[in-house]
């Protein structure tokens, strides 16, 4: 286990340093010049210039890409050219929104789909299989940021339970911030959940076409036993491989939902600051995004070994 | 039982504060599409810090009003040289920074020479370019001596960019403004809103809002729901685009449409052929149908304009006649500049919506006289650096939000390439010129002298569209400078 872990790892650390040289390479390439887009079309060259400066971003590339990948290591992402406030403090600001918002859409879409999809293939054929799948179809098919308008004039704008958008903070109490993040999480979850249905339930009916379950049913096994103790288990690979992404996705990818509901989160942050030029803070949430994918990944490796054993010699 | 509940709270602290409970509303929530960048008007040009700060948190010597009009601010009164070149400024008294300091002239030193220093990151550096000289004469006067005199130097000092800002907190106010304003900042949630509370030590007239938020709805999807929910109480400018007969018919709020300092132009790189031609230029100006631009990119709420210059403004003359649109007139021009097969040209477009929506029904129209368009998108700081920096265009279309910014065309470097002694010599007698009926005149001139240049194809006046809660008193129909200015704003009883 400990090798397999610190193989885990060494890939991990090489993915991040890969990803640097990436990221900074392609922030160079794109064109635009942020003293430019900060002081408009009326500034005066010599304004740009000081600013450009200011910003050093006249100092040689490779020296910049030294100076930020170093301060990475240590934990100093560099100051925003437009908030000129440290990247770090930005991040930490949107991140205490992304992250519950992930976690609470992670755990609804789980808390639906996976009872469904077991249903689903426990009844294949069935009445029961093709209302839930075609749900499922449902929520695929439909655009987040739609269902999410609906839910707000249903559950904002008509009953006035929750508010239409926005996001009071924490500082006033968890009840008033979660309430603000119900609705997006419910819209992101739903497509979510009905992907991760699918999913099970195909993962469940090949597992259930297995010899072992035939052999554990002929033995005289009860039959939700069967499914939950051995087939169950023996289907989480697929399921939490698209766990690990999905988590992946909404951090970062819940952009429209962000700005349907104008919650301040990362998605926000990293749209803003591309339109701005703001290279140093796309650059730090792209290597926060990266990690957290990669140690995403390292978990759900782990993940796999703790249901499959075998997994776990072969690591 | 949860609402239930709340209910009764609520009006538990509504009878605690007794009669109270029946007075006006103090508290507004002002929804805003931009998050400022940071909140320093002297440091950035974006539209979203002054949208914010300007007169509310931020005063300058002067101030621009509803109608566009010079007011005295932290200058009482002011003195003008028989020369026109020194201007002596009476500043009021008993005026406190937020963070309690004293404002002395010494502060107006300050600020100005920070503006026009060498190392000065001012965004509209060029508004104190005539200043030769600022001298502290005694706390309460202030001696501004120009190079030459300059008729717009009171309206110069009332842009957001010449607000006054004290030595020591100057450095902090990207992220704690500290100015002289009727409101104080309180708080910024970054991605989230800005707050500011009543100043109870303003020296001027006290504001009637005791607190105001400035809330961030990037979505024109998301802006309905909010002022329909009640979360969001005004749009300065609201991004409701089609959805505005719904929000017209809805009696809980008023829309008003105003204007802006914004003429939109379509824009041609004049040193590159075929544009350097005259006759070309003002074949696509016949060939441009201003109404149905304006019905496409605006809903139909722009004003048509036929030179650079706001319909707003006392000094304007109505041009929008010199090139009718005609398409006959337009091909035989384009004939005669022996182009009588049209040619093809590239449009690139920056993001907001009137000027790619604007583009294609040009591209349309240019097509009807064999020239073909190809539109090539770009996002905001690509425009920049293709279009505005390097020159690297045929046309474009954008809305030069500035005010009073006739002069762009006098400017060597500009991006429009475009060069006219005639012109020129104008603006800089108008830049020396302080007596009003003379300026007019001269503002007339230079208009007329680009209408008939056609230099761009002029297209229409921005519109403003406006979108509060019907109870709500005071906000500024029209922007002649970018601000939400909630001086005067009051819930109606």
């Amino acid at each position: 286990m400990t090798a397999f872990l610190a193989k885990r790892l060494g890939f991990g650390f090489l993915t991040l340093v890969v990803a640097s040289v990436v990221v900074f390479a392609v922030m160079e390439i794109l064109p635009g010049d942020p003293a430019r887009v900060m002081l408009g079309m009326n500034a005066t060259p010599e304004a740009l210039e000081t600013l450009r400066n200011q910003m050093g971003l006249n100092e040689p590339v490779l020296l910049r890409y030294l100076n930020w990948a170093g301060g990475l290591l240590t934990g100093d992402f560099g100051r925003s050219y437009t908030y000129s406030s440290p990247v770090v403090d930005l991040i930490g600001e949107r991140v205490i929104v992304s992250l519950p918002l992930a976690i609470i859409s992670l755990v609804l879409s789980t808390a639906i789909a996976i009872p469904v999809g077991i249903y689903a293939a426990a009844r294949r054929g069935r009445a029961g299989d093709t209302v839930s799948m075609g749900a499922a179809q449902l929520g695929v098919a439909v655009p987040n940021f739609w269902f999410a308008l609906l839910l707000i004039y249903v559950f904002a704008v008509w009953l006035r339970l929750v508010p239409a958008g926005g996001f009071p903070g924490w500082s006033g109490g968890i009840w008033p911030g979660l309430k603000s993040l119900i609705l997006p999480a419910i819209a992101l979850a739903l497509p979510q959940a009905a992907i991760l249905a699918r999913v099970t339930r195909s993962a469940m009916l090949e597992v259930l076409g297995e010899d072992y379950i035939r052999t554990a049913r002929a033995k005289g096994m009860p039959r939700r036993y069967v499914l939950w103790r051995h087939a169950l288990r023996n289907a989480m690979i697929p399921v939490l491989t698209i766990l690990g992404l999905q988590f992946a996705f909404l951090l970062a990818g819940t952009i429209i939902i962000e700005n349907v509901f104008y919650l301040p989160g990362l998605g926000r942050l990293v749209f803003q600051a591309i339109t701005q030029r703001d290279l140093i803070v796309v650059e730090g949430v792209v290597m926060l995004l990266v990690a957290s994918v990669v140690v995403v990944n390292i978990l759900v490796d782990i993940c796999y070994a703790l249901v499959d054993p075998r997994l776990r010699v072969r690591g | 039982m949860k609402i239930l509940s709340s209910v009764l709270v609520a009006s538990a602290i509504a009878l605690a504060s007794g009669t109270a409970a029946f007075a006006a509303r103090t508290d507004l929530v002002v929804g805003v599409v931009l998050e400022p960048p940071h909140l320093d008007p002297t440091a950035g040009a974006a539209a979203a810090i002054d949208e914010i700060v300007y007169a509310n948190i931020f005063e300058g010597l002067t101030r621009i009003g509803p109608s566009g009009e010079v007011l005295p601010a932290l200058a009482e009164s002011w003195e003008i040289s028989d020369d026109g070149k020194v201007y002596t400024f009476k500043l009021r008294t008993g005026v406190k920074f937020h963070d309690g300091s004293g404002f002395d002239a010494e502060d107006v030193k300050f600020s100005l020479d920070r503006a026009r220093a060498e190392d000065s990151t001012n965004a509209q550096k060029i508004l104190f370019a005539a200043i030769d000289d600022v001298e502290a004469v005694d706390p309460a006067t202030v001696k501004v001596t120009l190079k030459h005199p300059q008729g717009s130097f009171l309206y110069n000092m009332g842009w957001g960019d010449a607000v006054i800002v004290a030595p020591e907190s100057a450095d902090g106010n990207k992220e704690k403004p500290i100015g002289t304003g009727p409101f104080t900042f309180q708080n910024w949630a970054k991605g989230s809103s800005v707050t500011m509370v009543k100043n109870p030590d303003y020296w001027g007239e006290p504001v009637a809002l005791e607190k105001a938020e400035f809330r961030i709805v990037p979505d024109a999807a998301a802006a309905i729901p909010a002022l329909l929910s009640g979360d969001v109480q005004a749009f300065p400018n609201a991004p409701v685009g089609d959805a505005l007969p719904q929000i017209q018919s809805d009696p809980r709020f008023k829309v008003v449409v105003g204007s802006t300092e914004g003429e939109t132009v379509l824009s041609m790189n004049n040193e590159k052929p075929p544009f350097d031609n005259l006759k070309v230029r003002q074949a696509i100006s016949y060939a441009l149908d201003r109404q149905a631009i304006i019905d496409g990119a605006t809903a139909g709420l722009g004003t048509p304009i036929g030179s650079h210059f706001s319909p707003a403004n006392a000094a304007y003359v109505d041009l929008t006649a010199t090139y009718p649109h005609d398409v006959e007139k337009a091909k035989a021009l384009l004939k005669e500049a022996g182009l009588e097969n049209g040619f093809s040209a590239t449009i690139k477009l920056p993001p907001p919506p009137y000027a790619r929506q604007g583009g294609e029904i040009v591209a349309s129209e240019l097509r009807q006289v064999g020239i073909n368009l190809e539109i090539i998108p770009l996002e905001w700081a690509d425009w920049l650096k293709q279009v505005f920096t390097d020159k690297d265009y045929d046309m474009s279309i954008v809305s030069h939000t500035e005010p009073n910014d006739i002069d762009i065309y006098s400017r060597p470097d500009y991006y429009f390439n475009y060069q006219n002694p005639e012109f020129n010599k104008v603006i800089e007698e108008l830049n020396v010129t302080s007596d009003e009926a003379k300026r007019k005149e001269l503002y007339g001139q230079a208009q007329k002298i680009l209408a008939a240049d056609a230099p761009v194809g002029f297209l229409f006046q921005l519109p403003k569209i406006g979108v509060w809660d019907a109870k709500l008193e005071g906000m500024w129909e029209n922007a002649p400078i970018q601000a939400t200015d909630l001086t005067k704003v009051k819930w109606a009883e």
